[in-house]
Parts: structure tokens; C-alpha cells; sequence
């Protein structure tokens, strides 16, 4: 059985002419122990997505208007408070992007990780146990750490704080929101080698959410790429990323420059991303798509699997890839 | 001859000031950095946060004033300078920020931002002549001429960075300091700003100094690197030598850092341990050393210098090996 498993969820918000969807018809899988990255751009419905996991929206506004969230087979979206309780921050567990506003600063930081202790785990709520986390995060000191407020840390420290107070109650399954955006190439390397090493530790699964597909390589067994609601490619890390089917996918892995090779002109995808309660007719896609055809703006394509797992929602996909547009100043 | 020349150029600020006293302490966030940028060349500068890269970027055209040294920009030292005659020659050196949402006034439509450059300098004499020159402008940074009278609020990020770019090149600039232009943009956004950026480079033949902490982007951008660490440039040199060989430990480490998309990448990951130091009191000897993978004895005594270890890269490092 997946440890979680989302089947066609619908998200919206909004009401009479400005309903907006930004979740539409998403179907996610996820393994025990395997780690699932969610990657699209600002506005795609990926944090959305990751927060309807442990039912984290309130509604209203939100409103969950179809789909199933089922975590280890039991429906999300039908559990009682009392039930959504038990699971937030026990079975499920998040991680966000700044750390700096989710930890409370007039608490210190042991007294935080402790009420999470003392509600999933009370038998275990005594600084032993806030200690041990401390140092499976890789904090040194973690006995004087303890008695730190949150502004006495660095950015990467109060992340690895977070991290310790995500896996008190030994969830099964990690949701890491943007977990290094706001931090420094150096530390994000560090706080992502600091995940790998968990996962494999604790043998916990890991949905992560991200924008930077080059985190992605690094962690990932599936990826799922987003975009304006959809889901438009999933398969797994190495099909998505060395062979990526549908053209928004190749757009984006064109459009970040490599620090490898020569510098070549950026290939770019014309126009922004679409805002929720804007979106085109047919393939969402279509308005900045360079394969384009005069049937895309009529007909939503459906995700089709392809083979091993890999589906796109294109069925364009095996046109050949696009030649490099010439170079403007050769 | 340089269009900018970097001389020395330090700028401390002052903490725990007491009232009415002298402050004991300094932030030294530029310390004694010196460098040069060529008419049409794009210099990168790169470092983690509080490596002092933004001040660095902001004191090169006066928005800080500089603790000391000397900044001579076409031969002229404006170091020194202020009130009316500074202003005069900001025409030759703009800027351009990193947020689009809070760098542009709310309040204005875009042809007073954009056109509030062309009065304060003069350069329109009469309404026509404005309203022509900032179509131009406009066409110049692909937005729609007819959008002028829009205010900020009814664009998307990378538009308002257009803007934000048309700014600044309004008054036809020299030299364009760009401080994490692409930074809060979208992906797919990022490549169309630095694109544009290029092409307008080609077209006019500005200088840029570009500021940012993506290695792969300045890389891409730039001729020549500079790399900031507390302070100090740690590394100079050809963008390509830089990143093909970088001899400073702490570049090579924010190398091997940097995110690679293909999953079958064979890199080597240096992973720093620690943080960035507090710059007010930076680590004795080399700045780099309490992260250092290689520090020796001498590297917590000394301070290393910029030296030449091959023609056109420098490196601070008392361990960096020429060819």
C-alpha cells in the first residue's frame, strides 16, 4: 500500500466569477521511504498541493471540492479534528521555507521542539530526547544550544532546528516546503545532504517541494513538474531530467544557466505564468509553447503514461526536440 | 583605458555606539578591495549573504559613502565628491535592484518612473521629445509603449524588472550596477531578463557590475569573477578559469555547491562546515580559515594577499598553487 496516495484532488478559492483552482485534478503516489519532488514555478499549486496533505488550508476559504488525500488508505479529507490532530505533526510532518517565521522567538528553541515531544511522544518529552534530535540534525552543542532563543541562530541552524522538531514524532512522511530557498548555496548544500542522510536513517518518505530542479537530481526518486494546477510530466528522476518529454519541461531545464560548459544563450519561454483564475483554454500551456498547434488552445491534452512510469501531458511529446534557436549575436 | 577603477576601497560601519560617544566597533564590510572594469565589460561579483557583495556594489557608485580609498570612474576619482557635482555624473552610473516590487514607487505610472530620470538630467526638451524617447525605451526592454501610463501594481515580476532596467538605462549610462537583477524572479522568467540584459549590452555597450550569489548565473553573465568573502576578494579572474579551476578553497567549495540538474553529474561535494563568521569580529589571519578543508598553521596567523597564480586569476591564499 503507498503511504500516500492523492487521486485527482480539486482545490478552490474564491467565489461566484472569481473562483480560481489552483489545484486541478492532481494525482500524486508516494512509497514508503521513497522521496517524491514536486518542482514548478511561483503560482503552479505546489505549496497548495503540499499543504492539503495533512488538510493545513483552512476551508473556507479553501475549499476541497473533489479528489481523495488517502495516507496509509484512511481519507484526509473525511478525518474528524481530532483525527487531523493526531497526524499533523505525527504522521506527517513539514518543514517550510523560512525558518525565521516559523519558529516562535519568545520561546526557546529545546522548549519548542518539546511540545511537539510532549503531544506525539509524551513518555519521551525530557531534554534526553530534545538533545538526541539536536544532534541527529547535526547541531553542535546541543545541550547549550537548548537554551538559545531563535535569533541567537543562523539561518541554517534555525532550519536544522525545525528539521529536529519535523522528526520528534518520527513521521513517515517528510514534507519539506522550499526548505533552502532562503539560505545560502553553501548551507543548502548542507541542509540537503543533511536530508539524504535522514531518509536514509530514519527510512522516513519525502515529498519536497522546490522550484530549483537542481536539487532535484540530488535527492529525488520520482518527479512530478506543475504547472498553472496540473500536473504535465511525472516519472522517474532520471527520465524527467535527462529526457524530459513535455515542453514546458524542457523549457525550463534549457533555462538555467550551467555552470558546466560554454555559455550558451538561454533559451527562454516567452510571456509569465498564468495566475489561477486566468488560464487559457485547452493545454494550459499552450499561450508559450514553441510546439504549439492550432489544436492545443482547443483540447486539454490528458497525462498519458508513456513507459516505465513516466507520463506527460502532451501529446506532443515525440516530436522531435526543438533545434536551438541561432544564437542573436554569434 | 578602465572605465572604473577600484582602489583600496574600504567602507566600515559603526555598532554599539554609545550616546553621545565614539563608536568602538566596525563592521568592516568592504575591506580593502581593489578592481577594474573595462567600457562594455560585465564584471560578476559573487559571495553568500553578509559577504558585503550588496555594499560593495552600492559604495562603487556612491549610494554608501566609502570609509576609504578610491573610486576613479573615467579617470576621475568621485570618491570624494558630493551634492551637485556627484549628481551630475550619476548620469554615467546607474542601477538596478533586486526586488521589482519594492524598488519601483506605487504611486507613479511607469512614464514617471522611467521619465523622472530624463527631467532631473534634462535630457527631453520638450513633451514630444519625451514621450518619443521613452517609447524607445520602453520597445528596448520588450514592454508595450501603449502600458506608460500603468502603474506598477498591473505588471508581473519580470515586467516590473523591465522597468525597473528601462530606469535605468534612461539616461544612457556607462556603467549599470545590477544587485541580484534575477534573484526573485521565476526560472523561466530569470533567462528572459538575462538575455535582455546581454542584448542591450551588445546594443549600447554598457559596463555592468553584476552582483548575485548564483554562481551558474554569474558565470553565464560575466567575463570576469570576483569572489567575496567577508569582506575581502578572495579570487579574481577569467569567468571560465575561475570556474574550471578555481584555486581558493572557498570557491571551490561554492563550486561544487552549486545545484546541477542531471542526476548522474559526477561532481566531488565539498561541504563546508559552519557558518559565515560575524564580519565584526572576522576570524586572525585568513578570513576563510575556521571553514578552511586545507587551513595550515600559518593561514590562523597570516593574512594572505591577492596574488597572481596564473596570468589575469588572483587568489588570496597562502596555499593556491600558480601553473
Amino acid at each position: 500500500m503507498p503511504l500516500l496516495e492523492i487521486k485527482n484532488l480539486q482545490i478552490e478559492f474564491g467565489s461566484g466569477a472569481k473562483v480560481a483552482r489552483p489545484v486541478d485534478g492532481v494525482s500524486l503516489r508516494l512509497e514508503p521511504g521513497k522521496t517524491l519532488c514536486l518542482v514548478g514555478e511561483s503560482g503552479c499549486g505546489k505549496s497548495v498541493t503540499a499543504l492539503s496533505i495533512a488538510k493545513l488550508l483552512p476551508s473556507p476559504p479553501a475549499r476541497y471540492v473533489g479528489g481523495e488525500i488517502l495516507l496509509e488508505g484512511r481519507d484526509v479529507l473525511k478525518m474528524s479534528a481530532r483525527e487531523l490532530r493526531a497526524i499533523r505533526g505525527g504522521l506527517v510532518s513539514y518543514v517550510f521555507q523560512e525558518p525565521g517565521a516559523a519558529l516562535n522567538p519568545v520561546f526557546r528553541i529545546g522548549a519548542q521542539i518539546k511540545e511537539t515531544l510532549k503531544y506525539h511522544r509524551p513518555a519521551v518529552a525530557h531534554d534526553s530526547e530534545v538533545i538526541r534530535l539536536l544532534k541527529l540534525v547535526g547541531i553542535p552543542a546541543p545541550d547549550a544550544r537548548l537554551r538559545n532563543y531563535p535569533h541567537e541562530l543562523s539561518g541554517g541552524m534555525q532550519q536544522r532546528v525545525l528539521l529536529a522538531m519535523a522528526l520528534a514524532s518520527q513521521p513517515k512522511l517528510l514534507v519539506a516546503d522550499e526548505p533552502t530557498t532562503a539560505l545560502d548555496v553553501t548551507i543548502q548544500a548542507q541542509i540537503i545532504e543533511l536530508l539524504r542522510d535522514l531518509r536514509r536513517q530514519l527510512g522516513m518518505a519525502v515529498l519536497l517541494i522546490t522550484h530549483n530542479l537542481g536539487l532535484v537530481g540530488d535527492l529525488a526518486d520520482d518527479v512530478a513538474v506543475m504547472y498553472a494546477g496540473q500536473i504535465v510530466e511525472h516519472g522517474p528522476v532520471r527520465g524527467v531530467l535527462q529526457h524530459p518529454r513535455h515542453p514546458y519541461t524542457q523549457a525550463l531545464i534549457r533555462s538555467v544557466p550551467k555552470i558546466e560548459g560554454a555559455a550558451e544563450r538561454l533559451t527562454t519561454i516567452p510571456g509569465t505564468v498564468p495566475l489561477p483564475g486566468w488560464l487559457p483554454g485547452g493545454c494550459r500551456f499552450h499561450p508559450r509553447c514553441s510546439k504549439a498547434q492550432p489544436d492545443c488552445s482547443r483540447r486539454l491534452p490528458p497525462l498519458t503514461e508513456l513507459a516505465d512510469g513516466h507520463s506527460v501531458r502532451c501529446p506532443l511529446w515525440d516530436t522531435p526536440p526543438l533545434a536551438r534557436p541561432a544564437l542573436k549575436h554569434a | 583605458m578602465n572605465l572604473l577603477e577600484i582602489q583600496n576601497l574600504k567602507v566600515h560601519f559603526p555598532v554599539q555606539q554609545r550616546l553621545f560617544g565614539r563608536a568602538k566597533e566596525f563592521v568592516r564590510a568592504v575591506d580593502d578591495v581593489s578592481f577594474a572594469i573595462a567600457p562594455g565589460e560585465t564584471v560578476g561579483l559573487v559571495g553568500e549573504s553578509g559577504c558585503g557583495k550588496t555594499t560593495l556594489g552600492r559604495a562603487v557608485i556612491k549610494l554608501i559613502e566609502p570609509t576609504a580609498g578610491r573610486i576613479v570612474f573615467n579617470g576621475e576619482d568621485i570618491a570624494l565628491l558630493s551634492g551637485a557635482q556627484l549628481r551630475a555624473r550619476r548620469r554615467q552610473f546607474q542601477m538596478i535592484f533586486q526586488d521589482p516590487y519594492a524598488s519601483l514607487n506605487p504611486r507613479l505610472k511607469v512614464t514617471d518612473i522611467v521619465g523622472e530620470a530624463l527631467d532631473i538630467h534634462g535630457l527631453a526638451v520638450d513633451a514630444s521629445a519625451r514621450r518619443q524617447r521613452l517609447e524607445g525605451l520602453l520597445k528596448a526592454v520588450g514592454l508595450d509603449p501603449s502600458h506608460a501610463l500603468r502603474y506598477p501594481h498591473e505588471f508581473s515580476g519580470g515586467q516590473r524588472q523591465r522597468i525597473g532596467i528601462a530606469r535605468a538605462l534612461a539616461v544612457e549610462p556607462r556603467l549599470i550596477v545590477c544587485d541580484e537583477p534575477v534573484s526573485a524572479l521565476d526560472v523561466s522568467v530569470q533567462a528572459q531578463i538575462i538575455n535582455l540584459l546581454q542584448d542591450l549590452q551588445q546594443e549600447r555597450g554598457i559596463a555592468y557590475l553584476f552582483v548575485a550569489h548564483d554562481l551558474a548565473v554569474v558565470k553565464h553573465i560575466s567575463r570576469r569573477i570576483l569572489v567575496m568573502y567577508l569582506g575581502r576578494l578572495v579570487e579574481a579572474g577569467d569567468s571560465a578559469s575561475v570556474c574550471r579551476s578555481p584555486r581558493h578553497p572557498y570557491t571551490q567549495a561554492l563550486l561544487s555547491a552549486v545545484p546541477v540538474v542531471d542526476p548522474d553529474s559526477k561532481r566531488q561535494r565539498i561541504l563546508l562546515t559552519g557558518d559565515v563568521p560575524s564580519p565584526i569580529h572576522p576570524p586572525g589571519g585568513c578570513p576563510f580559515h575556521p571553514r578552511c578543508p586545507v587551513a595550515e598553521a600559518r593561514c590562523k596567523i597570516e593574512v594572505p594577499t591577492l596574488r597572481t597564480v596564473k596570468p589575469g586569476h588572483f587568489a588570496a591564499c597562502h596555499l593556491a598553487k600558480g601553473d
